[in-house]
């Protein structure tokens, strides 16, 4: 289990996660939503040891973030991040490789390349192995990339907007493997996420956080309500139920 | 503004009487022909010279900024001084005398030109990054330089052109320099186009502008201005870049405004510079590139380290 | 071609190349006196250029940037000051000038120490940012030429003249004592550059992806800046300036095999230097027959590749 506690950072002078409280269990998919500039990036990157905070502390697994060995500790927590683009090119299989780095540190042995394949497998990938990433759609790298995750093989798995300029059937593709990794590969997922239909649908437990601090937080239907949206997004809600799915309408 | 022109009146005042030779009011009012030699052969000239190059380049500076769209733009990180060099060496070696002027001006604009270009199309993430790359843009030209000039045996004397100094300035040797006034003049007519241009393609075209005919302009009156200096002087590192940058820190963007500040400051700057060239190991001259480089280099060093815009 | 058969074609080129540097026109009456000034100058062509290829090359990965090298901080005019300083407070026939074993040792810890206290500097900072690093390196560099250039004009002629010589410093004239001095140095670094492949591969991935797969981006930047500041200022110290080499080789090497991998392309760029090296000696030797220097024409050569890659619009 993570567990995040009174964790701050400013930046010039203005808060941007401002004592931020929150809990990633096991088994399930927890998305943070809120309007831009909330601080949802920000504080899932401090909760990775991406960038450093001013104050609060990370737990994981018991242990604090900061005594963890950074190479231990890839291989309980994987995180992607937003807008990937490199310099060298790769092809699929080469960077799905990488996400066995922190086991083999370069060397694969027959148990990585297993682990290489099923995680291919996984994304239904095998096909696009040997193409390059620039030559694949958005969807397709972004499924490239969760097999790198996938394949790092962690608890704890961080997902920054990976659902960010794709279209409707790559975005259920990412969504249904998130959700079978949180309730298959009893992995705890965290994701960043705009799209609130998704987050109601799609995951266990919310985060809704606003000018850097948690507004609302529990299982879907305690944060998907009219009011409790109403005020995080200064926008008129309604929340319909179709098909058991608390579904948000928005439009005025 | 009256206090700047006064201490620039004061301090140029102060530099016609520092030298070797002695030079009193007396002798001058007295109407001594020795004086009156010195003062007309030696003196004036340096002091228009150090007047007009410190306006001159540090508007070229100004400009180059302006069409860059980057603050640490400047003819001496674009390439400008190198090329205009390289020009010198090529007349040099071809035509036998250094009297082509027209090589050494249209290598300047040539090399300004296509740097511009250059940086135009590719995308950069970060600032700093343009002066970086036009600093190594003017090393590989000067590399092509020195080649030429290892061949042909001119390097020593492209290696006493380059380290600016007023020293040898007389009568009859500086007055291209005056090639800044029409400049600096055009530059001003021209300002409201210019910071157009320095919002960017997209926004120049939408109002209505021809975004290639400013830009041509602005390539030229920099490279023609720097050109110049270089030829006459010598190289003034970072004085095109570090006046501009101040004047804007504590006067805003108002390029309008901002032309005749830079210009007065520029000149201030490098008399203040030469003075103390002068003084520092009295009655030598130091070349003034030296005090320039400390000076200026430091101010450039201070003003990339308090820049957080790009971090 | 596999880039395995590449690798071993570079190997059989360099090889070649090597052995006609030592071997052409050896006679059985002069094998001694040649040998004896061949091998050491062969070994400071291959070690310098092997550390200039391998130290530009993790340098590209770390900025993340291919058209940059370590030598553009500076290192170059702070040696010449150097020298420079130590003639005008010395001497010019004090042991630390004259001394090959002295003078290497001063110039190098002051062109390393300028390095670490730049970098410390740097790390010091609350926004870290690589390339501003550069240019405040640069521009030390531009002050550092102009102090010297001022020092240089206080000198009698003569005692200029013997700091010239030392300040042109080339392939000809390497010192023969230096050499085996430098090559523990050199070896040392390199091997140690190349053992951090693995974490260079990931840091392909950028600084947030290699982080989350376990690499220690801080201390890996830290790492590999000290030691190809050595290996640049080793090198330097010499065999004279070469600022452009290093793009050249290891962008040689990226243009020649496919692999992205650091393992890979720091054997290809190491093997390209050789190759280069020897092959511009030559040129220099038979086709220019010394009217240019191989600094010189490797910075031509290099300076030009640079614009050829800004053109392309390969800057990442």
């Amino acid at each position: 289990m993570i567990q995040v506690n009174q964790l701050s950072k400013c930046y010039q002078g203005k808060k941007v996660v401002d004592g931020a409280q929150a809990q990633f269990e096991r088994g399930k998919v927890t998305a943070i939503i809120g309007p831009n500039g909330a601080g949802k990036s920000t504080l899932l990157a401090m909760a990775a040891r991406l960038t450093s905070r001013d104050s609060g502390n990370v737990i994981i697994d018991g242990k604090e973030i900061a005594q963890w060995n950074t190479g231990q500790l890839a291989k309980r927590l994987a995180v992607l991040r937003q807008a990937n683009s490199f310099a060298m090119r790769f092809t699929v299989q080469e960077l799905v490789a990488f996400g066995r780095f922190p086991y083999s540190k370069g060397r694969l042995t027959d148990r990585d390349n297993q682990v290489i394949h099923s995680a291919l497998a996984y994304l239904d990938l095998v096909e696009l192995k040997d193409k390059y990433l620039d030559e694949l759609s958005g969807g397709q790298r972004q499924m490239a990339f969760i097999a790198m995750v996938l394949a790092q093989d962690t608890d704890y798995v961080y997902l920054d907007e990976p659902l960010n300029n794709l279209d409707i059937k790559h975005s259920l593709q990412i969504m249904q493997v998130i959700q079978k990794m949180a309730h298959e590969m009893q992995k705890a997922v965290v994701i960043v996420i705009h799209d609130i239909n998704f987050a109601s649908c799609y995951c266990d437990t919310i985060l809704a956080l606003k000018h850097g601090k948690v507004v609302a937080s529990g299982a879907v239907d305690e944060v998907i309500q009219g009011p409790v949206l109403s005020s995080i997004y200064e926008t008129p809600f309604e929340i319909l139920t179709v098909k058991g799915k608390r579904i948000c309408s928005y439009m005025v | 503004m009256k206090k700047l022109l006064l201490s620039l009146a004061v301090l140029s005042t102060a530099s016609l009487f520092v030298g070797a030779a002695n030079l009193n009011l007396q002798q001058i009012l007295n109407g001594d022909p020795l004086a009156l030699e010195i003062l007309f052969s030696s003196r004036l000239p340096r002091l228009l010279a150090i007047l007009l190059a410190g306006a001159g380049l540090s508007i070229a500076g100004l400009v180059m900024q302006q069409i860059s769209l980057n603050r640490f733009a400047a003819p001496s990180t674009t390439g400008t001084i190198e090329c205009a060099m390289l020009g010198y060496v090529i007349s040099l070696v071809f035509f036998g005398e250094f009297s082509q002027l027209w090589l050494v001006f249209s290598s300047a604009i040539i090399g300004t030109l296509g740097f511009i270009y250059l940086i135009q199309r590719i995308p950069f993430k970060n600032v700093v990054f343009v002066p970086l790359i036009g600093i190594v843009f003017g090393n590989v030209v000067e590399a092509i330089t020195t080649f030429i000039a290892y061949k042909y045996d001119v390097l020593q004397s492209l290696n006493t052109w380059t380290v600016a100094n007023f020293s040898h300035i007389l009568r009859g040797d500086f007055e291209l320099l005056f090639i800044a006034v029409p400049m600096v003049l055009l530059t001003y007519v021209f300002a409201t186009w210019i910071s157009a241009a320095a919002m960017g393609k997209e926004f120049a075209i939408n109002l209505g502008l021809n975004y290639q005919q400013i830009l041509i302009l602005g390539v030229l009156l920099v490279a023609i201005m720097s050109a110049s200096v270089v030829m006459i002087v010598g190289q003034l590192p970072f004085l095109g870049l570090v006046v501009p940058n101040l004047v804007s820190l504590y006067y805003g963007d108002n390029l309008k405004r901002n032309i005749p500040l830079t210009a007065i400051y520029g000149a201030l700057l490098v008399l203040c510079c030469d003075l103390i060239s002068r003084l520092i190991i009295f009655p030598y001259d130091m070349p003034i590139a030296i005090v320039m480089s400390i000076l200026a280099g430091g101010v450039f060093i201070i003003l990339l380290l308090r820049d957080r815009t790009y971090a | 071609m596999p880039d395995s058969a590449r690798l071993l074609v570079l190997l059989a080129f360099s090889l070649g190349l090597v052995i006609l540097t030592v071997a052409l026109g050896l006679t059985a009456d002069n094998y001694a006196y040649f040998l004896s000034k061949r091998i050491p100058r062969l070994l400071a062509i291959i070690l310098a250029g092997v550390a200039i290829a391998q130290a530009s090359f993790v340098f590209q990965t770390i900025t993340q940037n291919r058209i940059l090298t370590p030598s553009i901080m500076g290192f170059d005019a702070l040696y010449v000051t150097t020298q420079v300083l130590l003639v005008l407070m010395f001497g010019s026939l004090s042991h630390l000038v004259v001394n090959p074993y002295i003078n290497f040792v001063i110039a190098t810890t002051s062109m390393v120490a300028f390095a670490v206290i730049l970098y410390r500097f740097y790390f010091n900072r609350p926004h870290r940012n690589l390339i501003t690093l550069l240019l405040v390196g640069l521009v030390f560099g531009q002050l550092f030429a102009s102090i010297s250039s001022f020092l240089s004009l206080l000198m009698d002629p003569t005692t200029f003249a013997m700091v010239q010589a030392k300040l042109f410093a080339s392939f000809n004239n390497v010192q023969t004592d230096l050499v085996y001095l430098c090559s523990p140095v050199l070896i040392g670094v390199s091997l140690l550059l190349f053992r951090l492949h693995p974490s260079l591969d990931v840091l392909l991935l950028d600084q947030d992806n290699a982080t989350s797969l376990g690499v220690d981006v801080a201390k890996l930047t830290h790492q590999i800046f000290i030691l190809s500041a050595i290996a640049i200022a080793v090198a330097t110290a010499l065999v004279g300036p070469i600022m452009f080499f290093g793009l050249l080789v290891t962008n040689l090497s990226r243009a020649l095999l496919q692999s992205y991998q650091h393992k890979v392309q720091l054997q290809g760029s190491a093997l390209i230097a050789i190759c280069s090296l020897l092959a511009g000696q030559w040129i220099v030797e038979n086709v220019f027959t010394f009217a240019t220097t191989l600094s010189v024409l490797f910075n031509l050569l290099g300076g030009s590749y640079f614009i050829y890659l800004l053109i392309r619009n390969r800057v990442a």
